[in-house]
């Protein structure tokens, strides 16, 4: 098992909007199993890097390699690498303002993907989605529109639709940032139990507490570089660098 | 006092069904083409590529600045001497009807794909779907919903810009009121009748789209 490559390997990757250099030189791997929790303040480039893991954003320099093979940005991959489409198939997504699909309802939702893009039969999607549904506490749910729903049970569908694609990795961007307090816990929890059961998650969070309790691994992003990285308890319980220790004094952490 | 006298002109029923037949004819006619040309249009001015958008641009502007009865004299005057082609009135009509009508379509359509919030392309992406199956799966049917208002509002005036056809001799409603009012002298009989005529053609027309976007609102 040692020997297979990482499901990322990031090599030197380096993004800018413009004139703006959002983050350069960045090197990073994601085994298999791991949950990795990054960090870092507002604008530091998090988001931006967990996107280019599936090519949301396009990076300007550097090379990520997902098991081993190249990536590219073109939907359909050649010469061996992997393509933005078979990539986004293995790779799962969740986003900050959920993204659900206002006009499906929760279960369409949730069978859209294996249904359209892995061309599973109906029936067979339906019954795992129900399943997928159940398991994240939302089975009375399945008929409903999504903006019947409250922003903590939208954001579960939206853990279930990823997880349809019987995805290889999760990346979470900052999922529970745009909810309520009190409905942080209900969506946390399901990513615990998410990473008890041996998924490799990459997790961009605000949530230090969560952050140390569940991840492998955590990773500091300050000024477009990794400017901490280590196991949770060396990173957010014991931090040695200056700015680190700033940046986790406004979370009383 | 006038003494008015609908007998007359109601002897002439078949006139004005033939002409309300080819009024709902024309209107469904150039609506059809007029979305499929308008779809064309809109994808072309969204398009990356310059060529495209630049074309679709050129069209739009020539068609929206352009009175529609210069349009349909246009085609069945002009066009023929630029192409040493003679042009029936009633393609002529079409035609010009149509691409009217698309240009207004293409920009009602790329407002409502513009105002699909831009996560939704991403979450589509997120689970793997091509551009082609997030536009068709995703972003249309919200968008349809967004400009079902605009669209239903175009295309009744639509319905009554097939008046206009009338000028190039096509025997569609306005033209045969003209023709009774000739045979008969009886102008505001004539004239009454199809203007009664158009609103009972329109006016089941607008509720049946009320109800179509009560329906919409289900998800709401």
């Amino acid at each position: 098992m040692n020997d297979a490559p990482p499901i990322f390997s990031v090599r030197n990757l380096s993004k800018s909007f413009g004139p703006v250099q959002v983050f350069s030189d960045i090197n990073l791997d994601v085994t298999q199993g791991e949950v990795i929790g990054v960090i870092g303040p507002s604008g530091c480039g998090k988001s931006t890097l967990i996107r280019c893991l599936n090519m949301m954003e396009i990076p300007n320099g550097g090379q990520i390699f997902f098991r081993g093979r190249p990536t590219t940005a073109n939907f359909r991959g050649r010469n061996g690498s992997i393509g933005a489409g078979e990539l986004r198939r293995k790779v799962g997504m969740v986003f900050q303002q959920f993204n659900l699909f206002p006009h499906k309802t929760v279960i369409e939702n949730v069978i859209e993907g294996p249904v359209v893009v892995l061309k599973e039969p109906r029936q067979e999607a339906m019954e795992r989605a129900t399943e997928l549904l159940r398991s994240v506490g939302l089975a009375d749910k399945r008929n409903a529109f999504p903006n019947h729903l409250s922003g903590g049970q939208k954001q579960r569908v939206a853990i279930a639709r990823a997880l349809a694609m019987r995805p290889e990795v999760m990346l979470f961007d900052e999922v529970t940032s745009a909810l309520d307090p009190e409905l942080v816990g209900e969506v946390l929890n399901v990513m615990r139990k998410l990473a008890e059961g041996g998924m490799t998650m990459v997790i961009v969070t605000h949530e230090m507490a969560f952050a140390a309790d569940v991840a492998d691994r955590v990773i500091f992003l300050d000024e477009g570089t990794i400017a901490a990285e280590g196991s949770a308890d060396a990173v957010i319980h014991k931090p040695t660098q200056e700015r680190l220790k700033r940046f986790l004094a406004r979370f009383h952490a | 006092m006038y003494s008015w006298d609908f007998y007359t002109v109601f002897q002439s029923w078949d006139l004005f069904l033939y002409g309300l037949w080819l009024t709902f004819v024309y209107s469904v006619g150039s609506i059809v083409l007029g979305v499929i040309f308008g779809l064309i249009v809109c994808f072309a001015r969204l398009s990356k590529v310059t060529l495209f958008s630049a074309a679709a641009r050129v069209y739009l502007e020539l068609f929206r600045c352009m009175p529609l009865l210069v349009l349909v004299l246009w085609f069945y005057y002009a066009l023929p001497m630029l192409t040493g082609m003679s042009i029936e009135n009633t393609t002529a009509a079409l035609l010009a009807l149509s691409l009217y009508v698309s240009a207004f379509y293409a920009e009602i359509f790329r407002g409502g794909i513009k105002a699909v919030d831009s996560g939704q392309h991403e979450a589509g992406a997120a689970i793997a779907m091509s551009h082609v199956q997030i536009m068709w799966r995703i972003i249309l049917p919200q968008a349809a919903k967004k400009m079902l208002p605009a669209f239903i509002n175009q295309s009744v005036i639509q319905v009554k810009n097939t008046s206009l056809a009338s000028v190039i001799s096509v025997a569609e409603l306005s033209y045969m009121g003209a023709v009774v009012n000739g045979d008969t002298y009886r102008p505001l009989e004539s004239y009454t009748l199809v203007a009664v005529l158009y609103f009972l053609l329109l006016f089941p027309l607008t509720q049946v789209a009320d109800r179509v976007e009560k329906k919409l609102r289900l998800s709401d």
